[in-house]
């Protein structure tokens, strides 16, 4: 079907391949979680709710908590860094990078490194990177990007990664899993020995402790840093919780939401370099908060996206991205939380992204699943709002004009006058109702009889008899 | 702000205003009606305000917020007093309590919008919630699966849904798989992104008539109307009905209208 928003078009020319891919991961993921935090609290909203709180509280009051963050990680003997932009936060890696006199690099998945394009920097700034979350070596080896912030390679299949093995010289072809899993687990610990430096990201930083909580299956961020001189852990502003204590409900909440595990498989706590009497683990730790627009969003009237934690269950869950699949978004975070971040953290680029908010029917789904209960359908229609005000073309394509319609719905008369003449729309085929929506409406379906003003005929006779 | 949650303490009444919805107006009289003949079988001296006409929810939900509010501001001078609004639609009830304040978040007039908001139900919730009924002396043999429709997430409505269709004599709910899903409508979403809704729909329809119900329901004619509209297209005969006309048709059966 003929269509104007960018989103819309990418559905429709999917292949079926990736579009099943990514129909089957996202129904099976939400699926579970459902069943996990159904089966195991018996107030799954209360528990939500409590976590959206605690999170609106600490960016409430972030100042104080990155201040408490700082002075905890410096006594635990890690070195603080603060990035304003992208631009700063690629450029710290790379100057730590160069005062020790390191080379290489492993890293472990982090979505910030995606948003500020940290491994194209770093490639080009002569330094080798290796991703060693499976699914992100895979798109690293294939040169494409993530769809999905937890599953990445949620719309690949074996097949493909099979043959991406093949080609880099991994083996020969085998599309078992098991068999590329241990091919890639080969090839990845001579370069975790090698390396010089680990990055990781955080999902949770405890402001108390001045500690990192790293979730992963794989168990590649504990290599990352395990093996080398320098750790250094890259992390949003917007990750921090106020103690230790609040990090028992967030990683409850995150693997239930994200995978529909009870927990995720290896959690790590990291609060410093090694310490003396410890044998082994990197001599320095770095931590780089990086902003890159947050405070923007922390003070605009969607704020309330920056409670997210990443979990990728409102992806899951959301017909559309269901529908497109997560480059459909053309930005790092696809899905419900991308559609509204990504046009935040564009800055003056909102226009060119100003299209992503329109795309949802405004279901709530999202909203029903967040762990941290962000009102997601909300936001996108704030969004919306600003869109229109800006005039933002992007968002424009394809949307009836609905002043004429305002105007007459503020009419009593007028409207009813409409209602009445309605009734001619029955002896005219619809085709030839020359408005481009009811063109779209009726290739597919079929409008109902229309019966202006009968209601109101009957109530109003039947108040008589 | 959370889920839809519908206001506290929303006063009750046997003396209530109807909200007929756009839909039903220009094209769903039977289901105004049937929600006209359920109340008055529940007792209820029914006003229907003559100047109304939309809840503004297509544009509000396009993101014209200015044209959305001059609807708005037309709806709450038409629906004066302090009784009850009844609204047989979770979607255009929804706009009234929770879409209508978000869109005068900055306006002087919020706490007229808000007076609004806080006596608005929908049908069910209303009889359940707001009159207290918890039987339903209804009867209807048939087999059916029920739409529940996005916007009584988070709202009393379907807990109240169930609580009617269990009590009526003879009828059995069939459960449907992802019953989370959108039926694809969204208003102006589905002719902005005609692709990605009538593949919404197609699921939809797909898992509605799975167990081949007789009837299928839903409380919004929104919803109906995209889904139904599809299933007219495809040639699907299934029978439709909005939770009233369920509701009126069984008190028929049963011989109480
Ligand atoms: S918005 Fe909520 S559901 Fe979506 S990824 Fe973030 S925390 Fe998870």
């Amino acid at each position: 079907m003929k269509t104007k928003q960018k989103i819309d078009t990418v559905a429709r020319d999917l292949s079926d391949e990736v579009h099943e891919a990514n129909f089957i991961g996202a129904k099976m993921k939400s699926e579970r979680r459902y069943a996990a935090l159904g089966r195991d609290y018996a107030d799954p909203d209360k528990l939500r709710e409590t976590a959206g709180k605690i999170k609106q509280h600490t960016l409430e009051h972030l100042d104080q908590y990155l201040e408490q963050a700082e002075a905890s990680f410096t006594r635990n003997g890690a070195k603080v860094h603060f990035a304003f932009d992208e631009t700063a936060a690629r450029q710290k890696v790379l100057d730590i990078m160069n005062e020790k006199g390191c080379k290489s690099m492993v890293k472990s998945k982090s979505m910030l490194t995606e948003e500020i394009h940290l491994l194209d920097f770093l490639e080009k700034s002569g330094k080798e990177v290796v991703e060693t979350d499976l699914g992100e070596f895979i798109l690293q080896i294939d040169g494409d990007h993530p769809s999905h912030i937890v599953t990445p390679i949620v719309h690949k299949n074996r097949r493909g990664i099979a043959k991406s093995f093949e080609r880099e010289g991994l083996g020969e072809y085998n599309d078992d899993p098991e068999t590329i899993t241990r091919r890639a687990r080969a090839h990845l610990r001579q370069k975790y020995l090698d390396a010089d430096v680990g990055l990781t990201g955080a999902n949770f930083v405890s402001a108390e402790s001045g500690r990192i909580a790293i979730v992963t299956n794989e168990g590649n961020a504990r290599f990352c840093m395990a093996a080398n001189k320098v750790h250094i852990a890259m992390v949003g502003i917007e990750k921090i919780v106020p103690t230790d204590r609040d990090l028992a409900l967030f990683l409850n909440l995150i693997g239930r939401s994200g995978t529909g595990q009870q927990l995720t498989v290896y959690n790590q706590f990291i609060g410093g370099p090694k310490r003396p009497e410890q044998p082994h683990g990197p001599e320095e730790m770095h931590i780089i908060f990086v902003d890159n627009r947050r405070t923007e969003v922390l003070a605009s009237d969607c704020r309330e996206i920056l409670r997210c934690i990443r979990c990728g269950a409102c992806l899951n869950v959301c017909p559309i991205y269901r529908q497109s699949g997560g480059h459909a978004y053309r930005s790092v975070y696809p899905g419900p939380v991308g559609a509204v971040l990504s046009p935040l953290l564009a800055g003056n680029r909102f226009p060119q992204l100003a299209d992503l908010p329109k795309a949802s029917s405004l279901c709530g789904a999202c909203n029903e699943v967040c762990p941290v209960n962000i009102p997601i359908p909300d936001l996108l229609l704030r969004l919306r709002d600003k869109a229109k005000r800006e005039g933002a073309s992007e968002a424009m394509k394809g949307t009836p004009k609905l002043g004429m319609w305002a105007t007459l719905c503020s009419q009593p008369s007028m409207w009813k006058t409409a209602l009445t003449m309605g009734h001619t729309m029955n002896y005219i085929p619809t085709q030839l109702v020359p408005h481009p929506s009811a063109q779209s409406w009726q290739g597919t379906r079929k409008l109902p009889k229309f019966q202006g003003g009968d209601f109101r005929k009957w109530f109003k006779n039947r108040k008589k008899k | 702000m959370s889920l839809l949650h519908t206001p506290p303490n929303r006063p009750t009444s046997t003396s209530v205003q109807l909200m007929t919805t756009c839909l039903c107006d220009a094209f769903y009289a039977d289901v105004a009606q049937a929600t006209v003949e359920v109340l008055e079988f529940l007792g209820c001296d029914i006003e229907l305000p003559e100047g109304q006409t939309c809840c503004g929810q297509p544009a509000f939900n396009a993101g014209d917020w200015e044209s959305s509010r001059k609807v708005v501001r037309h709806m709450v001078k038409t629906f004066t007093g302090d009784k009850p609004v009844i609204v047989p639609s979770g979607s255009c009830a929804a706009m009234v309590f929770h879409g209508a304040p978000l869109a005068f978040e900055k306006e002087a007039d919020l706490p007229e919008i808000q007076a609004l908001a806080n006596r608005t139900w929908e049908l069910a919730d209303f009889i359940v919630h707001g009159l207290g009924i918890t039987e339903w002396p209804g009867k209807l043999k048939a087999n059916m699966t029920f739409h529940r429709s996005c916007h009584l997430r988070g709202s009393r409505s379907p807990e109240a849904v169930a609580t009617l269709f269990n009590s009526i004599e003879d009828l059995t709910v069939q459960p449907i798989d992802e019953v989370e899903q959108c039926c694809g409508f969204g208003g102006t979403f589905s002719v902005s992104f005609p692709n990605i809704s009538e593949k919404m729909g197609e699921l939809k329809i797909e898992n509605l008539v799975a167990c081949k119900p007789d009837i299928v329901g839903a409380a919004d004619m929104g919803c109906m109307m995209h889904f139904g509209g599809m299933m007219d297209k495809r040639g699907l005969k299934t029978k439709r009905l909005h939770l009233a006309q369920i509701l009126r048709d069984s008190l028929k059966n049963a011989g109480k209208i």
